[in-house]
């Protein structure tokens, strides 16, 4: 199987799953896709005609949460900012979004 | 008395309520353990410096490890990642709550692959974890930690948490009693999520019996967890010293390739539970192999969407401090859901994932468990998580069917290797809700046989 | 239809935050305008912390179903929620639980009077945070404030009915009055509390079928804006269109200053969202019964009340829909004309009175009475006269000196005062609108 994973595609879905790489990992990672495809592709050989997907197992429904505040499980501000690293004025804080708002 | 942090969480319980011993002097004698081998064996990355008093309770200030991807108030929370070094939640699992209520003390955070994406505790963004049966070697993971620390008696017990293989694959790489209850028993609110739809909370211990009293405490209803059973959970210890006479077991996957080392081994466990009266035979099930790719896409999947949440922006640091496994999988995962790839991979592993259910569903009509092997290998040697991007999931080859339908299991220790000092493990898994089972076969086989190595401290 | 015979097609996607008391997975109180400070109204759900899970908020759902119910639309019996993941700061988790191919509510519509416009879909999902953008320090950052996030969001699209203008406001106030009279949705504009998007494109008059593009307005709060721009936007379109042009597919927004449409580059442009059901969040299964029931309880609505007191009590349309905002004011209006009727009280001439404010709308059951008896005093008066009136007042202002200035500072309440004194001392049952405006002319000089 040579590269059905090209690094442009690699590169793409680094994208979209905002994770920085450099140019050795991204090659790297090309390589295990490989690995990994070619070793996932025998759900194939399944016949999987009539069959619901299995997305839940537990076969639960409707578990809902009737409309109250739950005063002990909100955080004060303080503890809400807490663990970040850049926070001003009780806001967490970011370089400028460029895209309109 | 010495050796107190040798004692089960059984006979320590009993002799603190005897007020024969304090909890406090087993949590030093654990506290001293950690002293003297944690160096070595890197278990602990957070751990008391001096016993702390727990509230009244069955746990009595007993000293429990948990696994550093559990949400704590009392130490870091780091999921072995770089990206939540020093990270302090500001809230707790559910899971600790009830440990605290039931009178639990928190030992310590044990080491785990980074966000448990592993097989060996060897992804571990703060060191690997050793074998303490023998060093050269591998724990096992990602509870690998948790699964050291019983089998160090650097603790009580210990909590894990397994996604495919987490719980059972460490216990049985260090021959402790590692017991995977039902996904949806035990809360999983608080705990860093790996893969959403088979995430499950369970117990890591040195006896089935100490299993058992531990997920009494662990079990039950959590209204922050909407996956949570509503149900109330039955008591668990009424299951261990209960016959498995006239009970149908299925022995499985002895005929596959890859398992020459363990199949006698599995078939003497197969013929201890016969001579304990149960009806034993092979059982034919749907090649593992395809579990393995149905829980690669579907864990890839949801891992490429849980840790979304990690940006660096509200707490931890950012994306650039994933480890290359994580990120391996971060991408994958994102492959397997993206437009025109989503059909052909995620939806596809979905059905197959129907399929082994729809498998386990016809085998429970004819057996109340199913065993096999838990791991194809002993514990293997440092370094051998570096042989394949895929390691993880391919070690937890056994396991992953019986993981991703959310189905219970336990492993208990079935052989010794008297070189290695390593061992093997026996998986008993059984339909859903039926931990009674699980616990039932397994406290039956511990005691009928000799490799458990707390069999006398009782 | 623009000059040149092109014909608009639009179609609109509306959001509203619901009012339920909570947010929409998590139990943080859901009011993030009346928040005294940013972060406040925060726990590990809606700030994504590691380990938190989602809950969903019962009444949430059963308001869009509601909402689905009176717009006529089907209901899925079977439904669920989906992760959509896109990267913002203002989406904690990295995804925004919604609903992709299963939503509450489909196949509805709305009336307006240029035609109907059949509703899509209704489905609900979770708000993001708010940005705010400053300069600290000389550096350009982003604040992020996560009050809003999580609030229960819900969203409305059209099918692309929209023919003008004139009718996609008309069709966004309609909603918007639906949504406040099921008392689901305060849908402020100023705050964000109601949302309103448009897809725009033409097609030439006479032809059927959906154009192959479209360009989308985005972030325009108020219905004055959202008909300015799509009247620029036809006009953009209708040019490029002649001179053969391609129109690119875009978001745009509208300035207000410049008064036209600026391309933004959306946050979530091209953006493939990845979507699958969300693990932690069980499916959501109805009965036909209950369903049933639901639609049962639901509300008279607002154009049927309007109707019926047409018929009924002769009260003029106009009036009739000026008088209530929600179902619980138009129940106790309900109580009030049958009552009035009962007395042999002119009820079209009680409502007349009630738009004009000549006598205040009762607020509670108990008023309806008062309401009743006020109506009656304002046409049982004596005839004033203007010139005793003035003394009269003149005298009162005189002996009471700080009152006018109280008016002056707003302190409307010395109104009630003046009228009562003006009463008493005139011993005389004057018409309370003559009195107040004679009073007013002497507080005004």
């Amino acid at each position: 199987m040579s590269s059905l994973i090209s690094k442009k595609l690699v590169d793409e879905i680094a994208h979209l799953a905002n994770i920085p790489l450099s140019e050795a990992e991204l090659q790297n990672i090309a390589q295990d896709f490989e690995e990994t495809l070619g070793v996932i592709n025998n759900l194939s050989e399944i016949d999987t005609k009539n069959i619901e997907p299995a997305h839940h197992t537990t076969g639960l429904e409707n578990i809902l949460r009737e409309d109250i505040v739950e005063n002990d499980r909100m955080l004060s501000q303080k503890d809400s900012l807490s663990q970040a690293k850049k926070t001003h004025d009780g806001y967490f804080v970011v370089p400028r979004i460029l895209h309109n708002d | 008395m010495t050796d107190l942090n040798k004692l089960t969480l059984k006979k320590a319980q009993k002799l603190v309520s005897e007020k024969q011993v304090k909890a406090s002097e087993i949590q030093q004698a654990c506290i001293n353990q950690i002293k003297a081998v944690n160096g070595d064996l890197n278990m602990f990355l957070s751990h008391l410096e001096d016993p702390a008093s727990g509230q009244e309770g069955a746990l009595a200030s007993l000293p429990i490890a948990v696994k550093d991807n559990v949400c704590t108030l009392d130490f870091p929370t780091t999921a072995s990642s770089k990206l939540l070094e020093g990270y302090r939640p500001p809230y707790e699992a559910t899971i600790m709550k009830k440990v605290k209520n039931a009178g639990g003390v928190v030992l310590g955070k044990t080491n785990l692959d980074a966000w448990a994406h592993g097989s060996s505790t060897e992804t571990s963004a703060f060191g690997r974890t050793l074998n303490p049966r023998n060093s050269d070697f591998l724990p096992g993971g990602s509870s690998g930690g948790s699964a050291a620390a019983v089998a160090s008696d650097t603790c009580v017990v210990a909590i894990g948490t397994e996604t495919a293989g987490s719980i059972r694959q460490p216990s049985a790489w260090c021959g402790v009693v590692g017991l995977k209850p039902t996904y949806g028993r035990v809360s999983r609110y608080g705990i860093a999520a790996m893969a959403s739809s088979t995430d499950s909370p369970g117990p890591i211990a040195k006896t089935v019996e100490d299993a058992a009293m531990l997920l009494d405490v662990m079990a039950g209803h959590d209204p922050f967890d909407a996956t949570s059973n509503p149900d109330k959970p039955p008591s668990f210890v009424k299951s261990i010293d209960k016959k498995v006479s006239d009970l149908r077991v299925g022995v499985l996957y002895q005929d596959l390739e890859g398992l020459e080392l363990v199949r006698p081994h599995i078939d003497k466990a197969a013929g201890i539970f016969e001579s304990l009266g149960a009806n034993v035979e092979y059982a034919e099930a749907m090649d593992p192999h395809y579990a393995i790719s149905v829980y690669t896409i579907v864990q890839r999947a949801e891992v490429s969407s849980n840790l979304a949440r990690y940006t660096g922006i509200r707490y931890g640091n950012d994306r650039s401090f994933f480890g290359d496994e994580a990120k391996r999988r971060i991408m994958l995962g994102t492959h397997a859901l993206r437009k025109g790839y989503a059909d052909k991979y995620y939806l596809t592993a979905q059905k197959v994932r129907a399929k082994f259910a729809l498998d386990y569903d016809e085998l429970f009509k004819k057996y109340d468990v199913l065993i096999s092997a838990s791991s194809p290998t002993f514990a293997e040697k440092i370094g051998a998580s570096e042989s394949s991007s895929m390691f993880g999931e391919l070690a937890d080859m056994l396991q992953e069917p019986s993981s991703i339908c959310g189905l219970p299991g336990i492993n208990v220790p079935v052989f010794r290797d008297p070189e290695t000092n390593l061992f093997l493990g026996l998986n008993i898994v059984a339909p859903a809700w039926r931990e009674d089972l699980v616990i039932q076969f397994g406290d039956a086989y511990e005691k009928a046989t000799s490799w458990n190595s707390w069999r006398n401290n009782d | 239809m623009t000059d040149n015979k092109y014909e608009l097609v639009c179609g609109m996607e509306v959001h509203a935050e619901l009012k339920t008391a909570s947010k929409m997975f998590c139990g943080c109180k859901n009011d993030p305008f009346g928040a005294e400070k940013p972060n406040s109204h925060t726990c590990p759900v809606c700030l994504a912390l590691p380990g938190a899970l989602p809950v969903a908020n019962k009444k949430a759902i059963e308001w869009t179903i509601k909402l689905g119910l009176a717009l006529g639309c089907k209901i899925n019996l079977f439904s669920k929620f989906d992760r959509k993941h896109y990267f913002y700061p203002d989406l904690p988790k990295g995804y925004q639980i919604s609903q992709y191919d299963l939503p509450f509510c489909y196949d509805g519509k709305l009336e307006t009077s240029l035609g109907t416009v059949r509703i899509h879909r209704i489905h609900l999902e979770e708000d993001t945070g708010k940005l705010l953008h400053k300069k600290i320090n000389g550096e350009d950052v982003s604040l992020i404030d996560f009050n809003r996030g999580g609030v229960p969001l819900i969203e409305i699209v059209t099918e692309a009915d929209i023919h003008s203008p004139e009718q996609a406001k008309e069709y966004g106030k309609k909603l918007r009055e639906l949504l406040r009279y099921l008392e689901i949705s305060d849908c402020d504009m100023d705050q964000g509390g109601m949302r309103l998007e448009a897809n725009v494109s033409l097609r030439p008059v006479g032809e059927s079928g959906l154009p192959s593009y479209k360009t989308e307005l985005k972030n325009i709060n108020s219905f004055k804006f959202m008909e300015q721009a799509i009247n620029f936007e036809m006009k953009r379109q209708e040019k490029k269109l002649i001179a053969g042009e391609e129109i690119q597919q875009e978001t745009l927004g509208w300035n207000t200053t410049t008064q036209e449409t600026f391309s933004q580059r959306s946050k979530e442009e091209a953006e493939d969202y990845r979507y699958f059901p969300d693990p932690d969040l069980p499916p959501v299964r109805f009965t036909q019964a209950q369903i049933d029931e639901m639609k049962a309880s639901l509300p008279e609505l607002p154009t049927q009340i309007v109707k019926r007191w047409e018929g009924e009590y002769q009260i003029e349309p106009r009036f009739g829909s000026k008088l209530f905002n929600t179902a619980s004011e138009a129940n106790i209006l309900d109580s009030l004309f049958s009552s009035a009727k009962n007395k042999k009280v002119a009820v079209d001439k009680l409502a007349s009175a009630l738009v004009n404010k000549q006598i205040s709308l009762p607020i509670v059951e108990s008023d309806v009475e008062k309401t009743i008896n006020d109506f009656s005093a304002l046409h049982s008066v004596e005839d004033v006269d203007t010139v005793e009136l003035k003394t009269t007042i003149e005298k009162i202002l005189s002996d009471n000196p700080d009152v006018k200035e109280k008016y002056s500072r707003g302190e409307k309440q010395v109104l009630g005062f003046l009228m009562g004194q003006v009463m008493r001392v005139s011993g005389k049952k004057l018409d309370p609108a003559a009195v107040r405006a004679t009073i007013l002319l002497s507080l005004e000089e």
